[in-house]
């Protein structure tokens, strides 16, 4: 049985025109939901869908694609849909940050700033960040079209009044160039100050929710708060214990059974482009020193 | 008194709504100024919630028109103004107070959430001062200042009918339109809740029209009638005077079914 | 022109629910009351009396005639009037003892006195009211209490209290003295001789022929007026 031929990254060609003219529109209107005609892919929905029709409907031969998930290049998913380009496309696909063209995540941004020449495309699960207070989307629609947003804060104020802080931890909703509200996707609170004024391109895609937004480059992006429960970016308490990075993003690992744990940093480019460099954190240090 | 309280809050002429060959209502008109509260009487299938859904800005009529003052003195048309703004006169001027309150409540959000909501939607941006309006509202509408955090899902019938109240009178509205505030209710919940709307209407100067079917229900808290039968308004004058001297058929027979306690 | 005038009243229910039967109470009823003067209404029961201050008020409304309140240099006809003219006169310019409490539930007494002072600031309305009550002689321990569950002659006094707590230039007394003790029956004797010092014009119903005579500058016979059927 013969392999079969795919067209370039997978889509018709007439879908990633859609597509793009859905990424077009968002760009025009940052921060706003653009309905589009999701496809059935080879993944279900809630597997990515709506970032790989993103970057389907972007990618060209020359560009460099990095997959991650979790900060991670080599957990299932982001190991699945770099394959499923590389056989479908034929591009080059990459680790690091740097080197890629186009970076597809779930649920993080990555350390290394970013530059013009990037697009970084999110996966999005629940794109409406109103939802969990009004599930009617007619409802919804009329308060993005309004700028009626005082129930956005209704949430943010019932995290007070339960926790004496904005619990919010990951998925924080943000205002794009002060205009619509948009849910960032599920990236850790810790994530959303690079949000803002980013030198890439952000494009944001649901498959299963079926919409399309964007954040074009060096825009305006600011975390809902309160006067006087302002956002503050969250920080860790450790360090990595690789590479000893104490600015980004920490995974904490159980090492055994007795409840050890460790630090490491999510984004594994990051780690690893650090220790290359040669920083070390506290186990580098601890191998160093008994290596002959 | 300044002089523009001498021109009505609301006016209404001619208003009429269809419902395909059905008649919602015809032809209703009358002007209602500060500090007046209006009571609209009829059996079911009268036109009286059609009428407030009108009033409101809630649904569209077939014809005639509302007229509302502004804060700033101008008249506005409801029904011509672009759809941004009766919303947000709906969130501010104006208040409704459904006969369910679960219709006009968040029933998974703290009863603090649910007052502070109009006062964020407006632009509140303080939480301290949010909470702080809320702990006031709850304590004039005699909810004890502990539930603040609890869900309306956990409190009785009477509690979260007053927690209604509450959140549409956050914003200072001028005009309150309410459907069958007590329907439902027990009777000394009902007592209760009749008093205090009777207070803050009084003390707030509020403007206010009440749809009911308890003619008990109006005289305690009306000052003008309109007796409606069958989408038509049959009757309407002074609260006293149509229900001590009603002089149409219905009307009588209305005042006449009462069962005296 | 006097604070009070009718001309031509005339009233007659139509019973919708009795085939249409017609009931004429008044035909062409006219007087006037002068500013300190008391005008007692007599006849017997039935004859339409309470219908008369019922009428003034705007309670009933009036099939012809004018009754004219004088309101500063202006009268208004309360038979022609607007809602809203007839609740400002009411507020400003009429003042009403009717014959029944109409209790309000849950309102203690002397707020139930207090409400009726629309215009003051609550403090000084309450102060008032106290004033009244105490003046009627009810007991402070019941100024907090609902009269609902009160004797007839304590809900005649509040009623009373309520009636004369604002001063307004028209004042109309429907059977003010029924169930009081000879003590508070001088009290209202007092209290209507004050408020014709001050210039107030009185209609009153009183069927205690003493009281009468005490507080009665004119008796209109309200027979007088009687419609024919």
């Amino acid at each position: 049985m013969t392999a079969p031929v795919y067209n370039f990254a997978y889509l018709d060609e007439q879908t990633k025109r859609m597509i793009r003219r859905a990424i077009l529109k968002a760009i025009a209107i940052p921060g706003y939901q653009v309905p589009f005609a999701s496809r059935e892919m080879p993944m279900p929905y809630g597997w990515g869908t709506g970032g790989v029709q993103v970057t389907a409907s972007i990618l060209g031969p020359d560009d460099i694609l990095k997959v991650i998930d979790q900060g991670s290049d080599d957990t299932t998913n982001a190991v699945s849909i770099r394959k499923f380009f590389s056989r479908t496309a034929g591009v080059r696909t990459t680790t690091s940050t740097q080197e890629a063209t186009v970076i597809q995540t779930r649920h993080r941004i990555p350390e290394t700033p970013l530059t013009e020449q990037q697009v970084l495309v999110y996966q999005v699960p629940i794109p409406e960040p109103l939802r969990f207070l009004e599930p009617r989307e007619t409802e919804t629609r009329r308060m993005h079209a309004l700028s009626e947003y005082g129930l956005m804060h209704v949430k943010l104020y019932e995290d007070i009044a339960r926790h004496g802080h904005i619990a919010t931890t990951y998925a924080y909703p943000v205002k794009v160039a002060e205009r619509y509200v948009m849910d960032p996707s599920p990236i850790p609170k810790f994530d959303n100050p690079k949000l803002s004024d980013c030198p890439a391109l952000q494009l944001f895609g649901a498959g299963r929710e079926k919409r399309i937004y964007a954040i074009p480059p060096y825009t305006r992006v600011a975390s809902l708060d309160f006067e006087d429960h302002p956002f503050e970016p969250y920080r860790h308490e450790a360090q990595c214990e690789l590479c000893g990075a104490a600015d980004s993003y920490l995974d904490e690992v159980i090492t055994d059974d007795a409840g050890n744990r460790m630090f490491v940093c999510s984004d594994t480019d990051y780690c690893e482009t650090r220790r290359a460099a040669g920083e070390g954190g506290r186990k580098a240090a601890a191998a160093m020193e008994r290596a002959p | 008194m300044n002089s523009a309280c001498e021109n009505p809050l609301l006016k209404v002429e001619g208003l009429t709504k269809w419902y395909g060959r059905r008649l919602g209502c015809r032809d209703v008109g009358f002007d209602l100024y500060e500090g007046e509260v209006m009571a609209v009487v009829g059996e079911s299938g009268s036109g009286k919630t059609t009428l407030l859904q009108l009033l409101s800005g809630q649904m569209e009529p077939s014809g005639g028109c509302v007229l509302y003052r502004l804060r700033g003195g101008s008249e506005a048309d409801v029904w011509r103004m672009s759809e941004p703004m009766r919303r947000f006169l709906f969130r501010t001027d104006w208040g409704y107070v459904h006969q369910d309150a679960q219709l006009g409540l968040r029933m998974g959000i703290s009863a603090g959430g649910n007052v502070g909501e109009r006062l964020m939607a407006v632009g509140w941006r303080n939480y301290g001062a949010i909470r702080q309006s809320a702990v006031d509202w709850l304590a004039r509408v005699e909810i004890d200042r502990d539930r603040i955090d609890d869900p309306p899902r956990t409190y009785s019938g009477g509690m979260r009918q007053r927690l209604q109240i509450a959140r549409n009178l956050v914003t200072a509205p001028r005009l309150i339109f309410m459907d069958e505030p007590t329907g439902g209710l027990d009777v000394s919940v009902q007592a209760r809740l009749l008093d205090l709307l009777r207070r803050l209407v009084a003390d707030l100067n509020l403007a206010a029209i009440l749809v009911t079917h308890d003619l008990a229900v109006a005289r305690l808290l009306s000052n003008r009638i309109m007796v409606m039968k069958a989408g038509e308004v049959v009757e309407t004058g002074l609260t006293d005077q149509v229900l001590d001297d009603p002089r149409e058929p219905y009307s009588q027979l209305l005042v006449s079914s009462i069962l005296p306690a | 022109m006097q604070p009070l005038e009718l001309s031509g009243v005339a009233k007659t229910f139509t019973m919708h629910l009795q085939g249409g039967l017609r009931l004429p109470v008044l035909r062409d009823l006219g007087f006037s009351a002068a500013a300190g003067e008391c005008v007692a209404l007599t006849g017997p029961s039935g004859a339409g009396k309470s219908s008369v201050l019922k009428l003034i008020f705007g309670n009933y409304r009036c099939d012809e005639g004018s009754i004219m309140v004088r309101d500063g240099d202006t009268a208004v006809d309360v038979a022609r009037a607007s809602p809203r003219q007839i609740l400002s006169l009411r507020r400003r310019k009429l003042g009403y003892v009717t014959q029944f409490l109409r209790a309000v539930p849950r309102v203690g007494a002397l707020d139930v006195v207090a409400d009726a002072l629309i215009d003051a600031p609550r403090a000084a309305a309450r102060e008032r009211a106290a004033t009244m009550l105490a003046r009627f002689n009810v007991p402070e321990r019941l100024w907090g209490l609902p009269p609902a569950t009160f004797s007839g002659g304590e809900q005649q006094r509040i009623n009373l209290a309520r009636g004369f707590a604002p001063e307004t230039p028209v004042l109309l007394l429907d059977e003010p003295t029924a169930s009081l003790d000879a003590a508070n029956r001088d009290a209202v004797v007092e209290l209507v001789r004050e408020r014709k010092e001050q210039g107030t014009a009185i209609v009153a119903i009183v069927h205690d022929d003493l009281v009468r005579e005490a507080i009665a500058d004119t008796s209109i016979d309200v027979t007088r007026f009687a419609a024919a059927a």
